[in-house]
């Protein structure tokens, strides 16, 4: 008897709190009811980071470009990025789509770091402006700079073996596998070596800014190769 | 990313004097880059709509008719711009595509003209961006699907036509599967029909309670069982017609086996097998009860109205089609009813003298709830077991109501599916008179130049000018071209038909009318082919020339070098290009023998031999 009691009063009881949880979801639904604190603050964060890019007059006289090159650029950069920054995730999109037999992400997570000076984590169009125009007009002494900059991973003003592999191994990584004849295992380290005997002079097991620009300035190669992406745009 | 590619093209190469101090051989010189214009706008004229853009943007996608050099052939020096004539509504599109490297595909145009412009500005269809890409096909299957229908249509006909050797058994197969070919087949279908609808009255009849005679007490008896003679002379008669329907058909089927395993001849089989069965079967009380069960399967007969009623199988195609959605149902309502009718069970389990009794005996309440029927048998009395009834209502109607619409959805296509297939054979029919006459329209005006004697090589400027009536400068061409094709032919001018006096014409002629009429249309024929028309107009001539032969006569007598020039004939078939069977007489060198040849034809090679004669 007491049984059959309790089973019944137990179902009631369970049938009650059914209905009860169920009313409650549904004033929930409606939106009469907040659980838990959902945060409108959510929606704002989706708002876009919008740049706008200094005066052409200004950037004009900044770099090394004509006004009508500077249009150029920026009609390709703001169909590109609407937004008027790039961020990394977009560079290394792009150097991907480049080189596309390798992992050149590392390689532009670097190139990112050198591209972004003032160190926001994006990119805009002055920054742009500014490495291309380093890059393609500078002076020697200018290139050499920047390529130091970027080989400085830490921005220390001194460029370690440690820093060196890195580097030379992103490159490496840019190449992929499939290379002919197939690169060994340490070619990066060896490669190292080679520039470190080349460059460092004092045997610190370091390379100063002075001593990088005197080495390449007395390389023929180098200095050779630095005119060669003289006329890109 | 193409587009941005080039954008970045710059960046990248700039970046790789970040590799220049590593480099350990020198690094190979740069290509030579010619000066670089600077960027400049172009203007591109499409119908009159003037868009104008970047050069660069254009030049995004190299193998494509506006960013390779294939533009200059639409550039108009005088104006400076690029002159299109097609649609400017689709080079938006087009354009944009360079502009933000997306195609899109506008909703509201026809998906044909969308990809014509695409194949003409030597776009591929494959760059139709994610977006619309979905979309884009399924527009383009359907109009494939409803293009093929078209074909089907086309080359099925309104019934093949059956070669004259067809045996007795394509013949009634034939009839039995479209009746309206025949009289006789027409006949049969109505009968059967209409024994079907009395068989099963007669079922149905049977059952009800007539008055006795006798009036005796209140005892009433079914029909059946008052008249039993009429209403076993009535069901053998039904069964007698369907077994013979169904033996026909069994012989005249072209694959026996796959006739007897189609729904069909089984629901034929079931329909009669009761009868035979109870015919055999002696009358023992014991087996006359189940004896009594088969007579159930006599109702099966009316599915046999489903050759007679299209909507009956568009329905059962439907329901077929959908069986994945009423699995789902079932198996939703099964999972539903064995939740419910075990909570039921054991909520009203204490009540005493409850209905309750078992969960299987809950099953019914919880079906007759869910799907709202309510019978009011077996009702809950206690509070949980009122809520739980009042839950498996309401959830009855919801599990119930969401297949619905897939299965009403799933017909209706199906339903309008048939419908458009009928209308556009009907439509069909008259649509492609239309173009006949349209055809016939241009050759008739061939021959009128002609008979005016517009041919006439000696016509002066006036007579001319009187004949040119009002012919467009394509239709002089055409019919200079057509003149010349005559004339290409070695002709004498009555070198065949020389004695072409009325008595011999007369005879020759209702053997040459034969050809000469389908010659006439011969040439209609052939600018029929020239238009691209394939058709046979063979049955064409053979009546009219029966209907018409002073026509042909006149036709004859009158332009008897025209006539006779197109009659000229194969001979030469050297001279005639060579588009007809090698087979035909070309060796004959008498166009008597050909023409007799032509005309003792069969009507099937009419046709060719015409064309042959015309040539």
């Amino acid at each position: 008897m007491l049984t059959l009691e309790w089973e019944s009063e137990g179902l009631q009881t369970v049938g009650i709190v059914v209905i009860i949880c169920a009313s409650l979801k549904l004033l929930h639904l409606l939106g009469l009811i907040d659980f838990s604190e959902d945060s409108v603050e959510d929606e704002l964060e989706m708002a876009t980071v919008r740049h706008r890019p200094e005066a052409l007059e200004l950037l004009e006289a900044q770099s090394k470009f004509t006004k009508k090159e500077l249009q150029i650029l920026y009609r390709g950069f703001k169909n590109e990025c609407p937004s008027g920054v790039v961020n990394e995730e977009t560079f290394k999109e792009i150097y991907s789509q480049f080189f596309p037999q390798g992992d050149s992400t590392t390689y532009a997570h670097f190139l990112f770091n050198a591209f972004d000076t003032d160190h926001n984590g994006a990119v805009s169009f002055e920054d742009f402006i500014k490495g291309l125009s380093i890059l393609l007009r500078g002076t020697v002494q200018e290139k050499l700079n920047w390529a130091f900059n970027l080989y400085d991973i830490n921005k220390d003003g001194y460029i370690t073996k440690e820093e060196m592999l890195d580097i030379m191994k992103a490159i490496y990584d840019m190449m992929g596998k499939c290379t002919y004849p197939v690169l060994k295992e340490d070619a990066p380290r060896q490669h190292v070596e080679t520039f470190f005997q080349k460059m460092d002079k004092n045997k610190d097991g370091v390379v100063t800014i002075d001593e990088f620009i005197e080495s390449c300035q007395k390389d023929e190669n180098i200095m050779r190769s630095m005119q060669l992406f003289e006329n890109v745009i | 990313m193409a587009a941005g590619l080039a954008t970045w093209l710059p960046f990248a190469r700039a970046a790789a004097v970040g590799w220049l101090p590593l480099a350990q051989q020198p690094l190979p010189p740069a290509p030579g880059v010619k000066a670089s214009r600077g960027d400049e706008v172009l203007v591109v004229n499409v119908s009159g709509r003037r868009f104008e853009t970047w050069k660069n943007t254009l030049d995004r996608y190299p193998d494509t008719l506006l960013g390779s050099s294939e533009k200059e052939f639409f550039y108009d020096a005088d104006s400076g711009e690029y002159f299109f004539d097609r649609d400017p509504d689709m080079f938006r599109h087009v354009l944009n595509f360079y502009r933000t490297g997306r195609l899109h595909c506008p909703r509201q145009e026809c998906i044909q003209a969308f990809d014509e412009e695409l194949a003409f500005y030597g776009l591929v269809p494959e760059l139709v961006g994610d977006c619309c890409l979905e979309e884009y096909r399924d527009r383009k299957k359907e109009n494939a699907e409803r293009l093929a229908e078209d074909e089907e249509a086309e080359q099925a006909g309104d019934g093949p036509a059956l070669p004259a050797g067809s045996s007795l058994r394509q013949r009634l197969w034939r009839a039995f599967e479209n009746p309206h070919t025949s009289t006789a087949a027409l006949v049969f279908y109505y009968v059967t029909g209409f024994f079907i609808a009395v068989s099963v009255i007669a079922n149905v009849v049977e059952t009800i309670p007539c008055r006795g005679s006798a009036r005796r007490s209140s005892r009433e008896q079914p029909c059946g069982e008052r008249f039993p003679q009429a209403f076993f002379c009535m069901d053998t008669a039904c069964v007698l017609i369907f077994t013979g329907e169904y033996l026909l058909r069994l012989f005249a089927a072209p694959s026996r086996c796959r006739f007897l395993r189609s729904v069909m001849s089984l629901i034929d089989v079931v329909a009669i097998l009761p009868y035979y069965i109870g015919l055999l079967v002696p009358k023992n009380d014991d087996v006359s009860g189940a004896f009594v069960t088969l007579r159930v399967f006599r109702v099966f007969r009316i599915f046999k109205f489903s050759r007679h009623s299209q909507g009956l199988r568009i329905l059962g195609y439907t329901l077929k089609s959908c069986a994945s959605e009423l699995g789902f149902l079932l198996f939703s309502l099964t999972m539903a009813i064995i939740i419910f009718a075990t909570v039921m069970f054991y909520a009203e389990k204490g009540t005493n003298k409850t209905n309750f009794t078992s969960i299987p005996a809950a099953f019914w309440y919880t079906i007759v709830t869910m799907t709202t029927l309510g019978y009011g048998d077996m009702v809950p009395s206690t509070i949980a077991g009122k809520i739980f009834g009042s839950i498996c209502s309401l959830s009855g109607v919801l599990v119930i109501a969401l297949p619905v619409p897939v299965i009403v959805s799933n017909f209706s296509r199906i339903y309008h599916q048939n419908q458009r297939a009928d209308k556009r054979r009907a439509q069909q029919k008259v649509r492609l008179a239309r173009i006949r006459l349209a055809k016939s329209g241009t050759t008739n005006a061939f021959l009128q130049y002609k008979q005016n004697g517009g041919l006439e090589d000696s016509g002066s400027g006036e007579e001319q000018a009187l004949c040119v009536r009002n012919r467009s400068a394509f239709e002089q061409q055409h019919h200079h071209l057509l003149h010349c094709l005559e004339k290409t032919t070695p002709v004498g001018p009555g070198s065949l038909l020389s004695s072409c006096c009325p008595r011999r014409a007369k005879r020759r002629a209702i053997r040459l009318a034969n050809s000469t009429a389908s010659v006439s249309r011969g040439s209609m024929q052939e600018l029929d082919m020239l238009a691209g028309l394939r058709r046979s107009h063979a049955p064409q001539s053979r009546s009219s020339l029966n209907a018409k032969p002073h026509d042909s006569l006149d036709l004859n007598c009158d332009s008897r070098d025209f006539v006779a020039a197109i009659i000229s004939i194969p001979t030469p078939p050297a001279n005639t290009p060579d588009e007809s069977q090698p087979s035909s007489p070309g060796g004959g060198g008498r166009a008597g023998s050909t023409l007799r040849n032509s005309s003792l034809g069969t009507p099937c090679l009419f046709p060719e031999t015409v064309k042959i004669s015309s040539l």
